[in-house]
């Protein structure tokens, strides 16, 4: 089973449910974390791998022989990104902006582009006892996620949990995280923000069919606000966090939620029990 | 006119809590809020709607089956696989590259033409203000991004104001790119967690990597002191000034609760934290 933990935002806690839900689930069978969030992982804080694997990811870009190029310009004008410019002496390519499409090696009549690859990070595995961790990290620089994020995802293990930390926003990068998880856990906070944030994250996962259901952060018992959006919307609100300024002290420090609060684990476990019952399918839309 | 920008590397570090408040304080400004995935700014700041525009993405690909010979030539090439069974593009996963199209024998692709979001022009009590909404599983945030710089610096020229406060987008990807090339002054908001040393040492570095002055403002520096000392050395490894020190406070959340920026809301260190930092950016971006 796969489940994506998501908030449409970063800093509602998303780590926090996530590293907490891995952590309990562990106690049962085994799991996998993926940490999808390739611009800031920080999964491997809170459950602090040890790592054995390392992989470089890469994307092709477009190599120009400069021997064959007649600086006709016809790459520039099917390049939809504005990656190549032609200049009177030679062909310029921006890297970062390259989607890697092929079309410049495609389309080039006098044959002189061939597609070539560049690195966009790495994808590093480990386990932490009993939970095998995978995450990506996006070079310094790099615009494109998502190949990288795919190259998290293509180390899924099908039978166990599979747990993934889904990057914020609702754009593509949080897309090809999220699409083909069977549940999407949101993650919000009981303030405006937070509802504001909830309703794009939920609509994200609505338009992918994926069902979902709520968890409310940082509560300080009254959550009205997401309570009625969820209402509303048919969405089970699934378990609430209280404000804690020790777990807040412990995240800082690399502890996970449910070590500084050993009694959160029971919300966890309904977690766990409810989807394996698997009635959430009927909350689809 | 001068620019400042608000990033954070990661989101939930008090970023939109912090330009909320400068809003406030700067007068003679601009507000834009760069984070067009999931703006939060207007939610402080009551904004009157006063006009909106559509934002066009990268043409989608649509195929004609009147034309199409079936000869597999697109789906071959789409890098994307958007194309489905029955020649069927799927709009979420076509990037717009437009290869299909160039190569389709027979003239059956058609790039149409594709709203992405729309850009908004707001009256707030603190000034104007640019924002937007990117669509659901849309691409191009980046360029986004731009219209909405591009327009607020316009309307910062055309009203004569001294200054554009931006409320960036999180994370260090595209749309933080875009939003740095050409500021005159980066502020990163951060926490001294551990994991905010990393973020913060990632937005560094993009600063450098573009040539931005930087500043840091440390929210929270009292939840733990010892990560806010590590934050204070990479600061001085890198040369950027620590111009703010906001404590942890939990009013904070009662202010965003009710919908206001916290300076208004709030008393005692949190508000002299803010009033310090705005103190310490305006001699930063030479203004009076
Ligand atoms: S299309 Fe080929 S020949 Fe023409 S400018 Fe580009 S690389 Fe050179
Ligand atoms: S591969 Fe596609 S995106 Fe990259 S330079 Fe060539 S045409 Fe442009």
């Amino acid at each position: 089973m796969i489940i994506a933990v998501a908030s449409g935002k970063g800093g509602t806690g998303k780590t926090t449910v996530a590293s907490s839900l891995a952590l309990v689930a562990a106690e049962k069978g085994e799991v996998l974390f993926l940490d999808c969030d390739v611009e800031e992982p920080n999964g491997h804080i809170m459950l602090k791998p040890r790592w054995h694997k390392k992989e470089t990811v890469r994307v092709p870009v477009p190599e120009i022989n400069r021997e064959k190029c007649t600086l006709c310009g016809r790459c520039a004008e099917v390049c939809a990104f504005h990656a190549l410019v032609v200049l009177p002496r030679e062909v310029m390519l921006f890297p970062t902006m390259c989607h890697g499409c092929g079309g410049c090696w495609h389309l080039c009549p006098a044959g002189a582009i061939s597609p070539g690859w560049r690195e966009i990070g790495q994808v590093e595995e480990g386990s932490s006892g009993k939970i095998g961790f995978v995450h990506g990290r996006l070079n310094v620089g790099e615009a494109i996620s998502p190949p990288l994020i795919q190259a998290v995802k293509e180390r899924i293990r099908p039978g166990i949990l599979n747990i993934i930390d889904a990057p914020p926003g609702t754009s593509c990068p949080v897309i090809r995280a999220v699409r083909g998880a069977d549940f999407c856990l949101l993650v919000t906070e009981p303030t405006p923000f937070g509802l504001h944030d909830l309703k794009l994250a939920y609509e994200m996962a609505a338009r992918l069919g994926v069902p979902c259901g709520v968890a409310v952060n940082r509560s300080d018992g009254n959550d009205n606000l997401i309570r009625q959006f969820c209402h509303n919307n048919n969405v089970p609100l699934l378990f609430r966090l209280p404000r804690d300024r020790e777990v807040a002290g412990g995240y800082a420090r690399g502890i996970p939620a449910v070590e500084v609060r050993p009694g959160w684990k029971k919300h966890f476990l309904d977690l766990l029990a409810y989807l394996e019952k698997g009635g959430y399918a009927r909350c689809a839309n | 006119m001068r620019e400042l920008v608000v990033l954070s590397g990661k989101g939930g570090t008090g970023k939109t809590t912090v330009c909320g408040s400068l809003a406030v304080l700067a007068s003679n400004k601009v507000m834009a809020d760069c984070d067009v995935d999931a703006a939060n700014l207007h939610l402080l700041l009551d904004p009157v709607l006063k006009f909106s525009s559509p934002f066009y993405g990268l043409k989608k690909a649509t195929i004609n089956r009147e034309k199409c010979l079936g000869c597999n030539l697109c789906l071959h090439l789409c890098r994307y696989d958007a194309i489905g069974p029955g020649f069927v593009v799927d709009p979420v996963l076509c990037e717009g590259c437009a290869v299909c199209c160039h190569a389709c024998p027979c003239g059956a692709v058609e790039m149409i033409e594709h709203v992405a979001g729309y850009l908004f022009l707001s009256d707030t009590r603190y000034g104007s203000l640019v924002h937007a909404r990117l669509g659901i599983a849309e691409d191009n945030s980046g360029k986004l991004v731009a219209a909405v710089r591009k327009e607020a610096r316009r309307l910062a020229e055309e009203e004569k104001k001294e200054l554009v406060i931006t409320d960036g987008p999180p994370g260090i990807g595209c749309p933080a790119i875009s939003c740095l090339s050409g500021a005159d002054l980066v502020l990163v908001v951060t926490e001294p967690t551990f994991s905010g040393r990393h973020d913060l040492e990632r937005v560094l570095e993009l600063a450098k990597h573009f040539g931005c002055q930087a500043a840091v403002c440390i929210n929270k520096w009292d939840l733990e002191p010892e990560n806010t000392r590590v934050l204070e050395s990479l600061c001085n490894q890198y040369s950027v000034p620590v111009v703010g020190y906001l404590p942890y406070d939990e009013s904070v959340m009662g202010a965003v609760k009710s919908g206001r920026p916290v300076i208004q809301e709030c008393s005692g260190p949190m508000a002299e934290g803010m009033l310090a930092l705005w103190d310490k950016l305006k001699a930063l971006l030479e203004l009076r």
